[in-house]
């Protein structure tokens, strides 16, 4: 029923904005749209305010457009049209009709250039003009652009559309948007009053810079009730702040733990000083280069399954990889570390090399799937989803590792081999082949975490070297051996990170950490889980 | 370590083995160009590049019947992003491959580690990336941008188009970005702005976990006073720090970022879609719309074969380089490192932002600044431009040590940081 209502309501206002003949407006709305094309940019404002005015619904599919830069002018006549992005020919749209126009070459034509300015302008121009659209989704958006770029002028725009929005949540952003602007213009300071009074229960972080120059221009009645409303919203938000850096440590926790995770295996479990490692989560994130490069020519539909495919792929090529370097190298060199170390070093550097030249040296671009993009509020908490995604993705990891080895045959072997290698053996256990597979399965978890990391990373040839040092501090300071110890030690070690780093800086929060490392080690040489027993001395 | 130097070694000598291939005219009497550019290790992302970009400007004077009558030939080597090595491989160009100029470096470290090489030997270096100042060498050619020619008018328009009063210089933990916002500071102290407006943060190099820096961002931008980060993150830091802002949703038209070493290159392996206006300050951009630079761009995606190949601000200098190179040497009629350092100052060669850049007396080079927009297709749009041409200078006026020094290669000063306060060669630096 509102909606019919609402639609009515649209139309009356549109047709007291139109004049008597509509072939008129055409053509006054033609000319304005045309100003567009030899306009300067410090002129823009004035032309989209003189556009926003005329409330010719028309108007704000060209808005639309200028703001995402596809509105262009034709070089031969100045006449502006709206176009799609393509390549060096495009589409072009009549403004005014909205019919199609036929295309254009692209040296035909010339762009209406916008900035920030101009994006500004058209965020707040569309903001009053989509208010009162029939569709919901566009009045959520209209009410937040008018509550992130307020101005006094919009404050009737406002209050019409709260009077005939009955949405819960549209209604609640129209109500922040209109205490915002209603601060901003010159009406009696009791509504004032009760403009602050909302901000402070209902706004966050937002309502600060609305309050705080409000308070400039404020009458001395009104500034002891601001002042109260700052210091509140400053207090939760000082609160909130503790939560978001917890919430940062879990996140630093996590990606720490997806590098460290399979040397947990190889270092930790096998006792081989890997200095590849880092390089196999690097395959493993350009094995989700390469899904999605595939993808993206041949399969666009399935570009949000990038992950899910990129996932086995990387487990069983970064494998294979630890598999070929077991049997080829790694095996020669049991018991003797310092070759182990070099021979891995080297083999890292191949690694890192050959990539370079088979990809090049640049950054790969990889795409974040749209449901790992973007963020959501919890609280006063800003949670981004691929931080949230990685969490549950390593500790999913984890438990599947934890399971494997503590429950499968398999990771009875691998167990009974490191803890007693002849004992294992004398048992009938093909101990050669359960190294190469422990191996190969703690290279392959590497693989699989650099599918993760390569959404919040780059994906280069040096994207391992990043890794592998926090990668060794992480299993050292849990304990050599024992799984849990990198659990534990990746996300305390995230935590303490974050808690630093608003007092430290990046730069010495990060050392200030390395040297709290040094002093625990010398207290407790093994880390924080020492292996007991007899496993120890094997 | 011995791997190390192996695995340099065996790629060197492909290296070279090829060069040898391209020179199998070299029974004729060359003339030698050194590239001195990391093919390998961190910089290799960057500086791969610039050595393509050289091998294809020799190829096309080759082309175009060499220099002096005789053919060009490239001598290239990998410094591996070594800091010493790169002292150790200039010595190489100069003295066993007798190279007539070097065009090299990237980083400002690089370039000071081979600085008493080029002196001590005296050959010529062309140094093309964006630096901080405070240096003018005898033997070195900037064609790279100086403070005021690229952060400074980058400060002026946001403060001029966007109105921002409030600053967080944001920078990689090395010398060209502490020196560049400690010019910054000075110059927004010396526009009224407020200390407590200013905020200066620094991270390791490599920093890939951006959210608690980011949440400042936005905390400190919503103090009521319009915004803006100017950032000097260098190399591999700024793709996680993009991908941070645009997932707290950090949008341009509310704080924008305006970056120095963000170009065309970085951009390519980033979804741009998020960060429409954002900005960044340089002397050249793809997008610049002129024949030259067409032509430019036509040959580079022709002699790379790909058509997806970017060009850059990097890219530009060393074709600006080259080419006044090529002049004063023309000029001189000989490739003597004196005379070609005396036939260089006043040189004047196109650029390819559709105008002509000048070699001055402190060896910096004129050029224009241009602020561009980051588009969704990976390119900038140039939305402000300073209407001439901007001189480098060498020793920026903000800070209190160098404000006195000047510099003139030209005889009778022929000083690189001549005090005009006590009148005497010889002031800070070098």
């Amino acid at each position: 029923m509102y909606r019919i209502f609402q639609t009515v309501l649209f139309a009356l206002i549109l047709l007291t904005a139109i004049p008597t003949s509509g072939l008129r407006a055409e053509e006054g709305l033609r000319e304005l749209v045309n100003a567009f094309g030899e306009a300067k940019l410090s002129d823009m404002d004035e032309h989209i305010a003189a556009l926003a005015k005329t409330g010719d619904p028309k108007v704000v599919p060209i808005l639309e457009a200028l703001g995402e830069g596809n509105l262009y002018a034709r070089k031969a006549d100045g006449q502006v049209f709206l176009t799609k992005e393509g390549g060096a020919t495009l589409t072009l749209t009549d403004p005014v009709t909205g019919e199609s126009a036929g295309e254009a070459q692209k040296a035909a034509l010339s762009k209406v250039k916008v900035n920030n300015g101009v994006r500004r302008a058209v965020r707040t121009a569309l903001g009053s003009l989509t208010l009162l659209s029939p569709d919901r989704e566009a009045r959520l958006r209209a009410a937040q652009s008018v509550l992130q770029s307020p101005n006094a002028d919009a404050l009737g725009a406002v209050e019409s559309a709260l009077a005939a929005e009955k949405d819960a949540e549209v209604r609640a952003l129209l109500e922040q948007a209109r205490a915002t602007t209603l601060l901003m213009s010159d009406r009696p300071a009791a509504e004032k009053k009760e403009a602050v009074r909302l901000l402070r229960e209902k706004g966050g972080r937002e309502a600060l810079p609305i309050l705080s120059s409000a308070l400039g221009s404020a009458d001395e009645t009104l500034k002891p009730e601001i002042e109260a409303a700052l210091a509140s919203i400053e207090q939760t938000q000082a609160l909130w702040a503790a939560g978001q850096n917890v919430w940062y440590g879990l996140s630093l926790g996590s990606v720490l733990l997806l590098a460290a995770i399979g040397l947990a295996i190889t270092f930790g479990v096998m006792g081989i000083i890997n200095m590849a490692h880092g390089e196999m989560v690097m395959l493993g994130a350009y094995t989700t280069f390469l899904v999605q490069e595939v993808l993206r020519n041949s399969y666009p539909g399935l570009f949000d399954w990038s992950l899910a495919i990129a996932l086995p792929l990387a487990f069983l090529v970064t494998g294979a990889v630890g598999l070929a370097m077991e049997r080829g190298v790694i095996r020669f060199l049991y018991g003797r570390p310092l070759e182990t170390l070099l021979a891995t070093w080297g083999i890292s550097l191949i690694l890192q090399q050959s990539v370079r030249t088979i990809f090049g040296p640049t950054n790969q671009e990889v795409g974040n799937p749209s449901w790992m993009s973007g963020a959501f509020e919890l609280g006063g908490l800003t949670i981004t989803w691929n931080r949230l995604w990685i969490i549950l993705f390593a500790l999913a990891v984890f438990a599947a590792l934890l399971f494997l080895l503590k429950k499968t045959p398999m990771g009875l072997q691998m167990r009974a081999v490191t803890q007693n290698r002849r004992m294992a053996s004398s048992m009938g256990i093909r101990t050669p082949w359960i190294d190469a597979l422990t191996f190969a399965l703690g290279s392959g978890i590497a693989g699989m975490a650099g599918v993760a990391l390569s959404q919040i990373d780059n994906v280069s040839p040096n994207l391992g070297q990043g890794y592998i040092i926090d990668s060794f501090m992480v299993v050292v300071f849990g304990g050599v051996g024992n799984l849990w110890g990198t659990l534990v030690g990746a996300f305390s070690l995230g935590i303490l990170n974050k808690f630093l780093e608003p007092y430290a800086g990046a730069v010495l929060g990060k050392i200030l950490v390395l040297v709290l490392i040094i002093l625990f080690i010398q207290k407790r040489p093994r880390g924080l889980f020492a292996l007991k027993g007899r496993a120890v001395e094997a | 370590m011995i791997i190390r130097a192996r695995v340099t070694g065996a790629f060197l000598a492909a290296v070279l083995s090829t060069t040898a291939f391209n020179g199998t005219f070299a029974a004729e009497d060359t003339i030698k160009v050194g590239i001195l550019h990391s093919l390998s290790g961190t910089m290799a992302i960057s500086e791969t590049t610039l050595k393509d970009a050289m091998l294809m400007l020799i190829d096309e004077q080759n082309k175009k019947g060499g220099l002096l009558g005789k053919k060009l030939e490239a001598v290239v080597v990998d410094p591996a992003s070594d800091w010493p090595l790169f002292a150790e491989k200039a010595r190489e160009l100069v003295s066993v491959d007798k190279v007539s100029a070097v065009f090299g470096c990237w980083t400002s470290v690089s370039r000071k580690s081979v600085l008493p090489v080029f002196e001590e030997l005296n050959s010529i270096l062309f140094y093309p990336v964006q630096y901080e100042g405070e240096e003018s060498q005898r033997n070195v050619f900037y064609t790279g941008a100086a403070p005021n020619q690229q952060a400074i008018p980058a400060v002026d328009y946001l403060m001029e188009n966007e109105e921002v009063e409030r600053w967080v210089l944001a920078g990689t933990d090395y010398v060209y970005p502490r020196t560049t916002n400690k010019i910054l500071e000075a110059y927004l102290v010396s526009k009224g702005v407020k200390p407590e407006d200013i905020m200066i943060n620094y991270t390791p190099f490599g920093h890939s976990d951006w959210q608690t820096i980011v949440s400042d961002i936005k905390k400190f931008g919503s103090a009521g006073k319009k915004t803006a980060v100017v950032s000097t993150i260098n190399g591999d830091a700024n793709v996680p720090f993009y991908k941070e802002l645009g997932n707290q949703g950090i949008k341009a038209e509310d704080i924008p970022v305006v970056a120095f070493s963000v170009g065309e290159e970085e951009l390519a392996g980033l979804d741009t879609g998020p960060l429409v206006g954002h900005l960044a300050a340089w002397n050249y951009f793809q997008s610049v719309d002129n024949p030259a630079n067409a032509e430019f761009i036509k040959t580079w995606k022709a002699y790379t074969k790909n058509d997806k190949r970017v060009t850059n601000d990097p890219m530009e200098a060393h074709y600006i380089g080259f080419n006044m190179w090529l002049k004063a040497v023309e000029k001189a009629g000989t490739t003597d490192t004196d005379a070609v350092l005396d036939a260089m100052i006043g040189v004047s060669v196109p650029n390819l932002s559709g105008g002509y850049s000048t070699m001055m007396p402190n060896h910096h080079i004129t050029k224009p600044v241009l602020i561009g927009e980051i588009q969704s297709d990976g390119q900038f749009e140039t939305v402000w431009e300073t209407p001439g041409l901007v001189v480098g200078d060498e020793w920026s006026d903000y800070l209190p040590d160098s404000k006195d020094l000047i510099s003139d290669w030209r005889a009778p000063m022929s000083c690189g940081n001549f005090n005009v306060a006590t009148g005497k060669c010889g002031g800070k630096g070098s």
